[in-house]
């Protein structure tokens, strides 16, 4: 193994702690992509995970995915809570048998020796009711902190998974606060550099945090987002239709799963700013999660009909 | 006599599931054994996080010889039936069959079918993949590439090897050989996940245990635990501190450990401004550490205690560390709710819930606030209180539900809004109350005693059931989703061990009036109180009370007693009920409650008797003229003392002096034994006869002013 330089050691740098993610699961055998181009609440939604979870075809892949939780942010002000974060995203179809080892490995890479820190893996039950899926797993602690959730997928978009994946996923500022133990996210050092040429996470996200907290919180259009919702899930079914197989063709395949996909990622999202905004009552509020499940289910079973999927070209 | 030792190695099992887990694997286990005729001396099942482990002692080698004997048909019946008997017993020919007479039937064959016991480790071998693949876990999955095909394997997570040996001490063990999903068993272990994670051989139950604590596990999960609480009370003792006991957090830490190491760390005292509850709840939900406590003063100190899964190469310098950081993190956190929190009135939070739904059908909190604040006031007079202050603790009550704190830590609801309550200067009672709104929570919780708490605790419930009832969402069997029992037991509760007298059925009408539910039936407070009665029943049933008793008592239920019907008359008030049924106790068990009840017993099976012989009831009131013309003395006394036992029981009931009443019913036993004694009930003057027939219907009448006898067992 060549020696890092100091900038990229992931106990210094946020993006050494990424990319020695990255090169540790591209060993793995992990195609490593790039994030999905749109806005999404977690790393589950990239279609590299959901709906590639689905299917018979093995599947090893591993990103990183900014992901938007409008309701989270925090005006720039709380050092713990963001509205915009990055998650490390690692599928891998069927969970190899010994995927508990591969990512304690992992923590190894990064620099977590387990001859010093506990590690532990504590019941955690995951569930995403807007993608209709559930696994069962952990929440993985490191001396009392929750570093990674790791789950066996069970169901995505209301169908079983066979064979199960395992997935997990990494709180990357959560980490990379605990390897350069440093109390606010805003301090992190984002490039491993010192000095003049030292890069904080708050320089490059701290104007961000407080312009989409206004955004999320006061501003954003929400009667243009509760058309947006609609069109996209107009879109969505729009598409779904069009992709189906045609009558009497030989070829049986779902041809438009993937776009019709985007747009149920785009319902979720204006959904996840109007709640932010205050407009969706509670009673309201769970026929929306319903709405976006029943376009998850749909696309799911539509992928289900591609080659992704598992059908013969 | 052999021993089993099976293991099942898997990857983490939350710590809820494995006590349950180990009791399931040995019940099932030792269950299939005894059915098949296999007895055992003695069986013990443990649990780590990462094993469930089960060792049977004293198992036979092999299974008892089965010698069974099958009547065939007569000598000589066709030949088709003697084929078929053969073929059933196994047979290769007649000529093995033995032939047996019988007077009856006459000559018929018997075979003799003669079955070794199987091989222990073979039977074994067939029962526990099935106990494997159909284990109860409360929830399962599938995992890896076997996972394609539908019936794979569930387990609680992933079940990575399996150990099963059997046989006697002396020897080596064989392993019991099967397999379970591409999984076979063997005689391998695995030590501590980072401690000792090589793999590890063993025979035998005896060098199992042993050889587990050499590899940093301890398989006894209360030897865990007691590890864990002896280490803690050390640690903290020597700060000069006390462990903050936790039971149910001991257990669940216990779960999360096989070999546990309990470590000290503290935080910024700044953080001791927070409610203590608070600085617990935070660190024990979120951390699973323990707190402690100066014992002089009694008050939380800035340390806590983790247990950690590791002997750490620093001495857990790191591991205390990392926690620390995380605990200040979540105290910051808490504080920075505490201080938010306290910046708006209670009161100014009411708006909120509005938008905070309570039920479909019943509306928002908003609306059940309103209810409930109605109905505290309707209260409060009977139960002490001062209206103004049970309106304004009740308005208040539901407020600290919308608080940054509740919402983070919903167990703190009640609590928190009594804190805010105490900053913003509101009265004690009102403060107190809205912590105790909710009390009690079940049979062994606190019942809150002061007025204005017990008025708001009463409104609330009542607004709960009387709500579910109009929308008839009843408890049914087991399933009670709104735990409308506990409500129920709650205000029966209430009332008793505050000896409070309120009405039900008019707190239920008032209840039922607000409610803006359109088809709210006008039979729910009848249907309530019975719900009631029940819930009354159970709850003087479990404070040992006769159940015989209470039945005497219901019996006479809405309006019986006194031929009026509805709910005018009915037993809405729980206090008299439970009075009742303890005066009606105490005066059985004097002398003369008990003769009066034996003259009360022979009363009715005359009557019973005499009223089917003549098919008619004789239910009117005595003519006093036929006992004074023809009656014996002890007839006229009989009468006498009825007419003025009957008079002072009502009275005593009217004015509920249930002592007084079972005093006056007493009266009568003296005069009733005599009239038994000396009086033939049937006379040979058919007028005569039938006025005594009345007499008796009026010792029946009299006792039923407080009971129904006739309910009243032994």
């Amino acid at each position: 193994m060549t020696s890092e330089p100091a900038h990229m050691n992931p106990a210094r740098s946020f993006q050494g702690l990424i990319l020695t993610l990255q090169r540790y699961w591209a060993e793995q055998g992990c195609v490593i992509l790039q994030p999905y181009d749109m806005e999404v609440g977690a790393g589950t939604f990239h279609p590299a995970t959901t709906l590639r979870a689905l299917g018979p075809k093995p599947w090893r892949a591993a990103y990183v995915q900014p992901s938007r939780r409008p309701k989270d942010g925090r005006y720039g002000e709380n050092p713990n809570r963001l509205q915009h974060y990055y998650q490390f995203q690692v599928i891998l179809k069927p969970n190899p048998p010994n995927l508990q080892e591969l990512y304690l490995g992992s923590l190894k890479a990064i620099g977590i020796d387990t001859a010093v820190h506990d590690v532990r893996f504590v019941e955690d039950d995951w569930e995403s009711p807007t993608l209709g899926a559930w696994g069962l797993g952990w929440e993985c602690w490191c001396d009392g902190m929750e570093v990674s959730q790791f789950t066996y997928f069970q169901q995505v978009a209301g169908f079983e998974c066979s064979p199960v994946a395992g997935e997990l996923t990494y709180g990357l500022e959560r980490l990379a606060m605990y390897l350069q133990g440093v109390e606010s996210i805003y301090d992190l050092n984002f490039n491993g550099l010192e000095g003049d040429q030292k890069v904080t996470y708050g320089d490059v996200f701290l104007q961000a945090e407080q312009e989409y907290s206004r955004h999320n919180f006061e501003h954003a259009d929400t009667e243009m987002l509760f058309r947006h919702f609609r069109d996209a899930e107009l879109a969505c079914r729009k598409y779904l239709e069009a992709g189906e197989p045609k009558e009497g063709s030989n070829d049986s395949r779902h041809l438009m799963a993937l776009p019709a996909y985007d747009q149920c990622i785009k319902a979720s999202h204006m959904f996840n700013l109007l709640d932010a905004r205050g407009v969706i009552s509670v009673t309201e509020r769970q026929s929306y999660i319903l709405r976006v499940r029943e376009l998850a289910k749909a696309c799911g079973a539509a992928w289900l009909k591609t080659e992704g999927g598992g059908v013969a070209a | 006599m052999p021993d089993l030792l099976l293991e099942l190695f898997s990857e983490e099992i939350p710590a809820r599931m494995q006590r349950r887990a180990a009791e399931d694997l040995k019940k099932l286990v030792t269950d299939a054994l005894v059915e098949r005729g296999f007895l055992y001396e003695g069986a013990q099942a443990f649990a780590t996080p990462r094993r469930l482990a089960l060792a049977v002692m004293g198992l036979p080698v092999k299974g008892q010889d089965v010698r069974e004997e099958r009547k065939g048909p007569r000598v000589g019946s066709p030949d088709a039936a003697i084929q078929g008997f053969l073929k059933g017993a196994g047979l290769a020919s007649i000529d093995q069959a033995r032939i047996e007479s019988d007077p009856k039937k006459g000559e018929f064959y018997v075979a003799v079918i003669e079955k070794p016991g199987r091989a222990t480790a073979d039977v074994l071998a067939e029962i526990l993949p099935q106990i494997i693949r159909n284990f109860p876990w409360p929830k399962s999955m599938r995992w890896g590439a076997a996972s394609k095909d539908s019936g794979s394997l569930r387990w609680v997570r992933p079940l990575q090897s399996i150990l099963c040996t059997f046989g006697p001490e002396t020897e080596d063990p064989e392993i019991v050989r099967f397999e379970v999903d591409g999984i076979a068993s063997g005689d391998v272990t695995y030590g501590h996940r980072f401690l000792a994670p090589d793999p590890i051989r063993v025979r035998r139950f005896d060098d199992y245990v042993p050889a587990l604590e050499r590899a940093k596990v301890v398989l006894d999960a209360d030897r865990r635990k007691d590890m864990i609480l002896h280490d803690a009370k050390d640690l903290a003792f020597a700060q000069g501190l006390e462990l903050v006991e936790d039971e149910g957090l001991l257990e669940e830490v216990a779960g999360l450990v096989e070999w546990p190491v309990v470590l000290m760390g503290s935080f910024d005292e700044a953080f001791l401004d927070i409610p203590p509850e608070v600085i617990r709840t935070t660190i024990r939900a979120n951390q699973k550490c323990f707190v402690l406590r100066d014992p002089a003063t009694g008050k939380l100190a800035n340390r806590f205690l983790l247990t950690s899964n590791l002997i750490a190469s620093d001495g857990g310098r790191t591991i205390v560390s990392g926690n620390e950081r995380v605990v200040r993190a979540r105290l910051s956190d808490a504080k920075f709710f505490w201080e938010t929190d306290q910046r708006v009135k209670l009161e100014e939070r009411l708006e909120k819930l509005k938008s905070i739904v309570f039920h479909e059908k019943l509306g928002t909190q908003y609306e059940r606030v309103e209810r409930i604040a109605a109905l505290a006031k309707e209260i409060a007079p009977y139960v002490g209180a001062d209206p103004a202050l049970a309106g304004r603790a009740a308005r208040l009550a539901k407020a600290d539900l919308v608080t940054e704190m509740v919402g983070e830590f919903p167990e703190l609801q009640g609590l928190m809004g009594r804190y805010y309550a105490t900053l913003q200067g509101e009265n004690p009672s009102v403060a107190a109350a809205i912590e105790e709104h909710y009390k009690p929570l079940g049979p062994s919780d606190r019942v809150p005693a002061d007025p204005v708490s017990v008025a708001v605790a009463l409104a609330d419930k009542i607004d709960t059931l009387v709500g579910f009832w109009a929308i008839d969402e009843k408890p049914t069997g087991s399933k009670d989703p709104y735990a409308l029992r506990r409500a129920a037991l709650g205000v029966i509760r209430l009332v008793i061990d505050n000896s409070l007298r309120v009405r039900l059925l008019p707190a239920f009408a008032v209840g039922s009036r607000q409610l803006k539910v359109t088809d709210a039936a006008s039979e729910t407070g009848d249907d309530l109180l019975s719900f009631f009665a029940d819930r009354l029943k159970v709850y003087l049933r479990d404070q040992g009370a006769r159940h015989d008793l209470i039945d005497a008592v219901f019996a006479l239920g809405a309006g019986s007693a006194e031929g009026t019907t509805g709910s005018e008359n009915a037993q809405d008030d729980l206090l008299m009920i439970v009075r009742r049924v303890e005066a009606l106790g105490r005066f059985l068990d004097t002398e003369d409650g008990a003769n009066l009840l034996a003259g009360y017993r022979r009363a009715a099976n005359i009557l019973r008797i005499e009223e089917k012989k003549d098919g008619r009831a004789y239910d009117e009131v005595p003519d006093l003229q036929i006992v004074n013309d023809h009656g014996l003395i002890e007839e006229k006394a009989l009468a006498v003392v009825l007419h003025q036992a009957r008079e002072e029981t009502a009275a005593a009931v009217e004015s509920e002096d249930f002592e007084g009443a079972m005093r006056a019913l007493s009266r009568l036993r003296q005069p009733v034994d005599s009239f038994f004694d000396k009086v033939t009930v049937n006379a040979e003057d058919p007028a005569v006869r039938a006025n005594r027939l009345r007499l008796l219907n009026s010792i029946r009448e009299a006792t039923r002013t407080v009971a129904d006898f006739s309910r009243i067992e032994g």
